[in-house]
C-alpha cells in the first residue's frame, strides 16, 4: 500500500529557497520496502504491447548494452537484456599468458577500475604462490584501491548525471579524475591503463613528493563530493527522478547475487573489505554505508558516502606509509635490480628464467575477491603447476549486478529505465569480459 | 584554418602552392569576398564536424575526457556529440570491435550520411591490438573504411585531438571535382566483405611477439 | 518484512573473519561447513581438501541441487550469497571437466566452493541451482556459452556473450584454438551475415506487433514452441 512521505527538497538547486527554508513537497512512496512512487499505471487499459529496443548503441547504456523492452503504454511489461557486444575472450586469452603478463589485460576489463583490478589480480596470484607482500607494498596498494574507487564511482556520477539531466556534475567529475589521471600518471606513467601491480610487488615506486600530490587531492576533492551533494541530493527533479525506482528488498538482492553499491542500498552491510578483509583493510577505520530502500536514490547516497570513506582510508594511509622494500625478497618472481642483471651471473639468470619461462607457481586453486567500486570482484585461479594458468576466471560484479535489471524495471516507465541501469554502474568491458 | 585575409602581392612560397586562396574586397559601401568554393566548403565541413561516438571501451573514457572540460574538444566545433548516425558526419571508434558488433558498427556507418569521415581510436580499433584471439575483429578497416588512425593503448586525448586535426587537414584537401570521393563502398553481396577475403586475412595475420604466444603451457 | 537480518561488520559475528593468511598450499584448518555437509549426504561427498587455505567439497553430480539447497537454506550453514559458477578444463585432456560453485556465508563469513566432475565423452550435464540462487541464471548461461556444459532446470539456458548463430562451438575449451576455428575473413562474414533482427529470441518476437508479417517459417516456428533463434 502506498503511504505518502514527505521529503524535505530544495526545489532551488543553488541550496537556498528565496524565503532560506526548504521547500516541502509532499511525495507518495511506498511502505517499508518503498516500492514504486505512484500506482504503476493500470495494465487493463488493453493496448497492444509494444516491443522496443534500445541499444547496442545508445549513449544512455554505457557502453554496448541492449535491451529490448516489451511496453504496454509507457510501462514496461518485460525487459530481456542481451549482453555479448564487447566479449574479448579476456579468460582464453589468459590461459596462454604468464601471470605477470596478464596484468595488462586486468586494467582492460574493468577500465574504469583499472589500478585496482591490477591490486586484485595480483593479491590472487599471491595467494598461488604463497608470497607474502611487504608492509610499504599493502598500504600502496591500498592507496591505489582507493584512488581507483573514486576514479570509477567519479565516472559513474558523471554518465548517470548526464543520463539523467543534469550535465555539470559530469565536468566536475572530470576535472577531479584528471587530478586522479595525474597522480597515477607520476606514480606508472599511464593515465588509465596502469598495470601498476607484479606477482610480489609493484611495478615501482612513488615517485618523491607524490605523497604531496596526495595530500593535496584529499584535501580538495572532499570540496567536490560537497558541491555534488549540495547540487542533488535535495534537488527535486534528481529526487524525483530516483527515489522509487528498481527497488530491490534485502532478501531479493542477496538472492540475486547483487554486490557493492548495489547490495548496500538495499540494506546488507556486506562489503568484502569488512568481511573477508583483504590488504590489512581491518585495521582501517571506515564505515560502510547502507541504504534502507534499495532504490536508485539509495544508491546515489550510497556511493556519494564511499567517496567520503575512501577519502577518509586515504588519509589513513598518508599517515601511516611505512618506508623499506616495495617488493618481496623472493628471486622467483621478482626481477633483480638492473645494475645486478647486469654483472652478477646469477641475477642475470634468474632474470632470465622469469622473463622467458615466467613464475611458476605449485599445483593448487584459489579464488580471491576484492571490494571493487561495482561490488565483489574476484579472480579465480587454476593452476597446473606450469607457468600459465590453466583456467583463469574473473568473476564479473556488474554482469550479475545487471542480471536483475530485468527484475528491477518491471512495471515502471520507459524514462525510468535509463535511470535504474544508471545506477546498476555498468562496465561492458567487465561484463562481457 | 582561419579566414585570414591574403595579400594580392603574394609571396614567392605562397605563389609556388597555387592561387591564393582568399581575398577580400573591403573597398566601396559592400565588402565582398573571393574565395574557392572548394575552400570554403571545406573550412566550414571541417571545423564544424559532428562525431558520432561510438565508444566501446576504454578509449571512450579517454574520449569523454577529451569532451571533458580540461581537454574540451568545443573548442574544434566538435561539442555536438551526434548519438543519431544519421545526423553526424564522423564516426569516432572508441575502443574494441568484437565480431559481435561487426554489422552493429556496418550498419551504424552505412547509415550516416554523405560526406562522412571515420576516425578509429586506439589500437584495438585500429588493428585488434592486444586482442589477438576468437573474438575481435582485427582491424575496423575489415569492416568500413578509416579515413585517420589514432594509435594508443588508450590515446591520450591529446592524441584524438591530433588525430582530429589530421582530419580537419585531409577536409581541406578535398576537392568537389573528385565525384569520387563521396562514393559509398558497396559490399559485396555475397560475402558482404567489400575488400577481398585474402586481404583480410593478410591484414589480420598474427606479427612480431604475438606469433610466438598460441602456445598455451611450456 | 526480510527476513534476512543485518549483521553489521564486526558485530555479532561468531568467529573472527575469514581470509587465509600465510596459508600453505595444502591442508590446513577446512571449513565447518565441510564436516556439516560429510554428515548430512555421506554418500554424495566423495572428497574434502583444503587448498590455499579454501575448502573444496567435491560432490555427486546428481546431488548438486539438493546439497547447495541445503547449505542455503539451513540455518546453521546459511550460504546466502552465491558468488560465482564456472567451469574448468585442465591442459591434461584426460582429466574431467570441473563445474565449480563458489558460495559464501555472509552472516558466518564462511567461503565453500563447490566442485562436480564431468567425465568427457558423456553428456555435460549438472543440475542448475537457479531455483535456489536467482543471481545463477547468466553465470550458468555464460558456462554454457563457453562450455558446452548444460543446466537442466534452467529456464532460458541460450547464448549469452557469443550470438544465437555462432559455429565455431565453444571457446573457453581447450580444443578450441585461441584464434577460433575459422579464417578471419569467414569469421568476419559471418558475424556480418548473423542478421541482427534474427537475434530477437523467439519469446521476444512473439509479442512483437509485427508477428503477423514475420515470415511463414518464423511463425511456424515460433507456434511450434522454438525458444530461441536460428
Amino acid at each position: 500500500m502506498a503511504t505518502k512521505r514527505t521529503i524535505e527538497v530544495e526545489l532551488s538547486t543553488s541550496g537556498l529557497t528565496r524565503d532560506g527554508k526548504p521547500q516541502r513537497v509532499p511525495l507518495v512512496t511506498g511502505g517499508d520496502t518503498g516500492v514504486a512512487l505512484a500506482e504503476p499505471p493500470s495494465l487493463e487499459l488493453d493496448g497492444e504491447h509494444m516491443l522496443i529496443n534500445i541499444g547496442p548503441q545508445h549513449p544512455a547504456t554505457h557502453g554496448v548494452l541492449r535491451l529490448v523492452l516489451e511496453l504496454d503504454g509507457e510501462t514496461v511489461v518485460r525487459c530481456i537484456p542481451h549482453v555479448g557486444y564487447l566479449h574479448c575472450g579476456f579468460e582464453k586469452i589468459g590461459e596462454y599468458r604468464q601471470y605477470n603478463q596478464i596484468i595488462p589485460w586486468t586494467d582492460r576489463e574493468d577500465y574504469l577500475n583499472s589500478i585496482g583490478n591490477n591490486v586484485a589480480f595480483a593479491l590472487g596470484a599471491e595467494r598461488l604462490f604463497g608470497i607474502e607482500i611487504t608492509e610499504r607494498c599493502k598500504v600502496l596498494r591500498v592507496i591505489a584501491m582507493e584512488l581507483s574507487r573514486i576514479a570509477s564511482h567519479l565516472v559513474w556520477l558523471g554518465t548517470t548525471c548526464i543520463d539523467i539531466g543534469a550535465f555539470t556534475p559530469f565536468l566536475w567529475s572530470f576535472q577531479e579524475r584528471e587530478n586522479i589521471y595525474n597522480l597515477l600518471e607520476g606514480w606508472v606513467g599511464a593515465r588509465l591503463t596502469t598495470s601498476a601491480t607484479r606477482v610480489g610487488g609493484m611495478a615501482a615506486d612513488i615517485p618523491d613528493k607524490w605523497l604531496e600530490g596526495l595530500r593535496g587531492f584529499v584535501s580538495t576533492f572532499p570540496k567536490t563530493i560537497y558541491e555534488v551533494d549540495r547540487m542533488l541530493t535535495k534537488n527535486a527533479i534528481w529526487v524525483g527522478r530516483t527515489i522509487g525506482l528498481g527497488v530491490m528488498s534485502p532478501d531479493e538482492a542477496l538472492n540475486y547475487g547483487l554486490s557493492g553499491p548495489m547490495l548496500r542500498a538495499s540494506g546488507v552491510a556486506y562489503d568484502v573489505r569488512k568481511d573477508f578483509p583483504y590488504l590489512d583493510y581491518e585495521t582501517y577505520d571506515f564505515d560502510v554505508p547502507v541504504g534502507t530502500n534499495g532504490d536508485v536514490y539509495d544508491r546515489f547516497l550510497v556511493r556519494v558516502e564511499e567517496l567520503r570513506q575512501s577519502v577518509r582510508i586515504l588519509e589513513q594511509c598518508i599517515k601511516r606509509l611505512p618506508d623499506g622494500p616495495v617488493n618481496v625478497d623472493d628471486p622467483r618472481v621478482i626481477l633483480p635490480p638492473k645494475h645486478k642483471a647486469t654483472s652478477e651471473m646469477e641475477s642475470m639468470i634468474h632474470h632470465f628464467k622469469n622473463v622467458m619461462e615466467g613464475p611458476r607457481p605449485p599445483v593448487g586453486e584459489c579464488y580471491v575477491a576484492v571490494e571493487s567500486p561495482k561490488g565483489e570482484k574476484g579472480y579465480y585461479f587454476v593452476s597446473d603447476g606450469t607457468s600459465k594458468p590453466a583456467r583463469w576466471r574473473i568473476r564479473p560484479p556488474s554482469f550479475v549486478n545487471l542480471s536483475a535489471i530485468p527484475k528491477m524495471v518491471e512495471g515502471h516507465l520507459l524514462s525510468d529505465v535509463i535511470a535504474i541501469n544508471a545506477s546498476i554502474d555498468i562496465v561492458m568491458g567487465e561484463i562481457d569480459r | 584554418m582561419g579566414l585570414t585575409s591574403i595579400p594580392h602581392s603574394a609571396s614567392p612560397e605562397n605563389a609556388s602552392s597555387g592561387p591564393e586562396i582568399i581575398s577580400i574586397e573591403p573597398k566601396g559601401g559592400d565588402g565582398w569576398v573571393t574565395t574557392r568554393l572548394d575552400f570554403l566548403v571545406n573550412w566550414g565541413r571541417s571545423n564544424s564536424l559532428w562525431p558520432m561516438p561510438f565508444g566501446t571501451a576504454c578509449c571512450a573514457i579517454e574520449f569523454m575526457a577529451t569532451a571533458a572540460s580540461k581537454f574540451d574538444l568545443a573548442r574544434f566545433g566538435m561539442e555536438r556529440m551526434s548519438f543519431s548516425p544519421r545526423q553526424a558526419d564522423v564516426l569516432i571508434c572508441a575502443g574494441r570491435v568484437p565480431f559481435k558488433l561487426a554489422p552493429i558498427i556496418r550498419r551504424i556507418w552505412q547509415q550516416m550520411p554523405q560526406p562522412k569521415w571515420a576516425i578509429s581510436m586506439g589500437a584495438c580499433a585500429s588493428t585488434g591490438g592486444m586482442f589477438d584471439n576468437y573474438a575481435v575483429v582485427q582491424g575496423i578497416d575489415t569492416i568500413i573504411p578509416v579515413d585517420v588512425y589514432v594509435p594508443g593503448c588508450p590515446p591520450r586525448p591529446e592524441g584524438l585531438i591530433y588525430g582530429i586535426m589530421m582530419l580537419q587537414k585531409k577536409i581541406m584537401t578535398e576537392r568537389m571535382s573528385n565525384k569520387s570521393i563521396r562514393d559509398e563502398m558497396e559490399p559485396d553481396p555475397s560475402s558482404k566483405l567489400y575488400i577481398p577475403a585474402s586481404r583480410i586475412d593478410e591484414i589480420s595475420e598474427p606479427f612480431g611477439n604475438s606469433v610466438h604466444q598460441t602456445r598455451s603451457a611450456p | 518484512m526480510s527476513k534476512f537480518e543485518i549483521v553489521k561488520p564486526g558485530s555479532g559475528n561468531p568467529k573472527e573473519p575469514a581470509t587465509p593468511k600465510n596459508v600453505p598450499n595444502r591442508g590446513g584448518e577446512a571449513n565447518p561447513s565441510g564436516i556439516a555437509l560429510k554428515e548430512q549426504f555421506s554418500a554424495a561427498i566423495l572428497r574434502i581438501d583444503v587448498v590455499n587455505g579454501e575448502t573444496n567439497v567435491l560432490v555427486e553430480t546428481a546431488k548438486v541441487l539438493d546439497i547447495v539447497r541445503w547449505l542455503h537454506d539451513d540455518a546453521t550453514q546459511s550460504y546466502e550469497y552465491l558468488s560465482d559458477v564456472t567451469a574448468v578444463e585442465h591442459r591434461d585432456l584426460s582429466m574431467p571437466i570441473e563445474v565449480v560453485w563458489h558460495l559464501r556465508s555472509i552472516k558466518y563469513r564462511r567461503f565453500l566452493r563447490i566442485k562436480t566432475q564431468l567425465k568427457k565423452g558423456t553428456k555435460l550435464e549438472v543440475p542448475s541451482v537457479w531455483p535456489v540462487y536467482k543471481g545463477a541464471d547468466w553465470l550458468e548461461r555464460e558456462c554454457y556459452d563457453m562450455f558446452g556444459i548444460t543446466f537442466a532446470g534452467h529456464y532460458d539456458l541460450r547464448r549469452i556473450l557469443m550470438w544465437e548463430q555462432y559455429k565455431e562451438g565453444f571457446p573457453l575449451r581447450k580444443d578450441f584454438p585461441l584464434r577460433g576455428r575459422f579464417s578471419r575473413s569467414e569469421q568476419l562474414r559471418q558475424a556480418l551475415d548473423a542478421n541482427p533482427e534474427a537475434k530477437y529470441s523467439m519469446e521476444e518476437l512473439s509479442v512483437a506487433d509485427a508477428f503477423e508479417e514475420l515470415p511463414l517459417d518464423m511463425r511456424a516456428r515460433i507456434a511450434s514452441g522454438e525458444k530461441t533463434g536460428e
